[in-house]
């Protein structure tokens, strides 16, 4: 069993604010090193993504709008990844997140099938980089060998080294503190996407979940029923003009 | 069972042991075109092993795909070998005499090739140790018992492990035969060493028939679970609509039964035509496995109506949606018209006919046809199930199996093949000792006028045995 933690991780995504810019991605796919999604990769349906933006349209032409959805691994508080592994390469960790250990990992993708939101990506072939590209990796990251499985970690080598800093100095960890926030929620232009501290009540996260899950609140969880307790929220988009008939 | 025919023991020996010490024209022929396919589907693997999954047609929403459904197909044949040496031993059902060793030893290598492609097909083959022993080797973690996965090896092996001792216990008594009987030294010696010094005598027949009741009366457990659990690394899957569902491990079950005992009728069929064992196989047992088949295979077609009850009785649409794509849009439409038919429609109505029970070769026919119809039937819970149009329409797409995996997949079917025709190069696949033990238990008894062959154990009430004295 794992003993609760004094953090408990999270991220709150406005739908409104998304704009659909891919940022979250790219930066996404620099700060974890991510291999180059070729066109052959899309079309054989086995790019990694670990953050992606999924883009509905609505309404009828010509009234059609475009809405986006940025979906990453919602780190579930009761995952359905996590007990089919057999070697425990993905284990759920005491601030909350589900983490994935790559060395543990065999590759049998028991747990991409189980994922309900699709964010679990397999190395179907060995990583490669154009040379001049080989510099730019990320040293706190591993390059993931083929044949195991990956998903979007929170930044977990963010989160230590800030956490551990803040420990080193005593001092408190405060929303964004220390380069604690994650790639995508840096990268973010229109602060779409907001990363914190749940089990902290003055965090931002907190007072926005608090708020939105309040009744008529903008809040929601992806696939709520499921009974996944989601480690993100999403706030739903406030335009009403056009009705609602995708998603959740 | 009507007919009545006493063997000597001599022909006996004779019969079943003649392809034992001689070459029948078509097996070096044949034990060589399946040793090509075998060796080929190996190439495919390494050929797998060292490029990465990617030469699979496996992608992002279906994850599984032939491997799997193959993997569920072999577990499911193996279950020949325990319905019809376990349960069949147990409730003392006499036809089963001369398909016992042929079903065991089916099972042995249905097992095996089951294992082959679940073992090939995770990301990183060379540590899949780490899976399958229950031991945390240097890493200090032991494997994770909530997955289905760890239980998988755990009962396969043993499924795989006491199938393999019933067969060589089984075979003690015939080794011994053939130790007696083999002309080369060489070949006399290794029979001898392995038949432990079986010389007949009244302590080892017994020791030998304690073994064997023991074996099939604690594998009894394994015939519930190895199917169920197989069907748990479907079953545990809250976020595929298909897959998620309790009556899965009942109707797995009864799917292996189904196609593990039409397979055993299959090569009951087999060994009539190759082997010529017509006197030792006879319509009577064509007869009674087919009557055994007809329930086996309506109550798995009552479990597959209730799979699609359930999954349509909750009227949730992605539920429904799965539903269509299985049975109603290309490919799997035409493909689940032909499971239905093939594993059901055709075969269980001809079944009800006499003429077509007692006929080897329209039961070698029937019992294909079934075993077409199942392996279509996990290949349509495995990848439609996976294909599903989900929530997250990123992630819809389709499979194409690549040629590496229609290789492997081949590989296995000859793997079986290969193994049995091996078997029955060295060892009876008629097991003989059962024979002889089946003639000498019947006896002609009066029933009121007639006079029939019965089958007398120890079992009979006393007066029998004085009226005898």
């Amino acid at each position: 069993m794992v003993t609760a933690g004094s953090n408990k991780w999270g991220m709150v995504v406005d739908v409104d604010r998304c704009t659909g810019c891919q940022g979250c991605v790219v930066a996404c796919q620099s700060e974890n090193n991510i291999p180059i999604n070729l066109e052959e990769h899309f079309n054989q349906r086995r790019a990694i993504q670990w953050i992606r933006i999924e883009r509905y349209w609505e309404g009828e032409y010509p009234n059609v709008k475009a809405r986006f959805i940025p979906v990453m691994c919602q780190h579930c508080g009761n995952a359905p990844c996590e007990p089919v592994c057999p070697v425990y390469a993905t284990y759920h960790n005491n601030e909350g997140m589900n983490v994935q250990v790559y060395n543990r990992c065999i590759g049998t993708r028991f747990c991409a099938n189980g994922c309900p939101y699709h964010v679990r990506f397999f190395n179907f072939w060995e990583p490669e980089w154009p040379e001049s590209l080989k510099n730019q990796l990320n040293p706190d990251v591993t390059v993931r060998s083929r044949g195991i499985m990956e998903k979007c970690s929170f930044c977990v080598q963010r989160i230590q080294r800030s956490t551990r800093e803040s420990e080193r100095d005593n001092e408190v960890l405060e929303d964004g503190d220390r380069g604690l926030n994650p790639a995508c929620v840096n990268a973010c232009a229109t602060n779409a996407l907001i990363f914190g501290n749940f089990n902290d009540p003055d965090s931002k996260v907190s007072q926005i979940k608090e708020d939105a899950m309040k009744e008529g609140g903008r809040g929601y969880r992806l696939m709520e029923n499921m009974g996944t307790d989601t480690n993100v929220v999403y706030l739903k988009k406030v335009d009403q003009s056009v009705e609602v008939t995708h998603g959740h | 069972m009507q007919e009545h025919e006493q063997l000597s023991h001599k022909q006996i020996n004779e019969d079943l042991l003649k392809d034992v010490l001689t070459v029948p024209k078509w097996w070096l022929p044949a034990v060589a075109f399946l040793g090509l396919v075998v060796v080929t589907g190996l190439c495919a693997f390494f050929y797998m092993v060292y490029h990465g999954l990617g030469v699979t047609g496996l992608n992002r929403p279906v994850m599984w795909g032939f491997f799997i459904a193959n993997f569920v197909f072999w577990i499911g044949i193996s279950h020949a070998g325990i319905m019809i040496s376990a349960i069949l031993r147990l409730t003392q059902a006499e036809w089963r005499r001369p398909i016992t060793r042929a079903a065991e030893v089916m099972t042995v290598f249905s097992l095996i090739a089951a294992l082959h492609t679940p073992l090939m097909h995770v990301g990183r083959p060379w540590r899949v140790l780490y899976w399958i022993f229950p031991y945390d080797f240097s890493r200090g973690i032991w494997p994770n018992v909530r997955s289905p996965f760890v239980w998988d090896p755990s009962a396969v092996g043993t499924y795989l492990i006491a199938s393999s001792l019933f067969v060589f216990i089984c075979l003690i008594p015939d080794l011994a035969i053939l130790r007696d009987r083999a002309k080369k030294p060489i070949v006399k010696k290794i029979y001898a060493q392995l038949a432990l010094g079986f010389l007949g005598t009244p302590r080892q027949w017994k020791l030998q028939i304690i073994a064997g009741i023991l074996l099939s009366a604690l594998v009894l457990p394994v015939f519930v679970s190895v199917h169920s659990i197989v069907s748990w690394d479907f079953a545990v899957l809250i976020g595929v609509e298909g897959w998620h569902s309790t009556i899965f491990a009942p109707y797995f079950i009864i799917g292996a039964i189904h196609s593990g005992v039409s397979a055993v009728a299959m090569l009951m069929a087999l060994s009539v035509w190759l082997y010529g064992l017509d006197k030792y196989i006879k319509p009577d047992h064509f007869d009674a496995i087919a009557r055994l088949l007809i329930i086996v295979a309506t109550t798995w077609f009552f479990f597959f109506f209730l799979e699609w009850v359930y999954a349509l009785y909750t009227l949730d649409s992605p539920d429904i949606a799965l539903r269509e794509l299985q049975a109603l849009q290309w490919p799997y439409g035409p493909l689940f018209a032909i499971f239905v038919i093939t594993s059901f429609v055709i075969p269980v109505p001809l079944w009800l006919f006499k003429r077509v029970r007692r006929s080897a070769v329209l039961m070698f026919w029937t019992t294909i046809l079934v075993n077409i119809g199942m392996w279509l039937e996990r290949f349509l819970i495995v990848i439609p199930g996976l294909v599903r149009r989900t929530h997250m329409t990123f992630d819809w797409g389709t499979y194409h199996p690549s040629i590496i995996e229609i290789l492997i997949v081949v590989e296995t079917f000859a793997f079986v093949c290969l193994g049995m025709l091996l078997f029955a190069k060295v060892l009876p696949l008629i097991p003989l000792f059962d024979i002889k033990e089946g003639m000498v238990n019947r006896r002609l008894i009066k029933v009121g006028r007639r006079v029939v062959p019965a089958t007398i154990r120890e079992g009979l009430p006393h007066h029998y045995y004085e009226k005898k004295h």
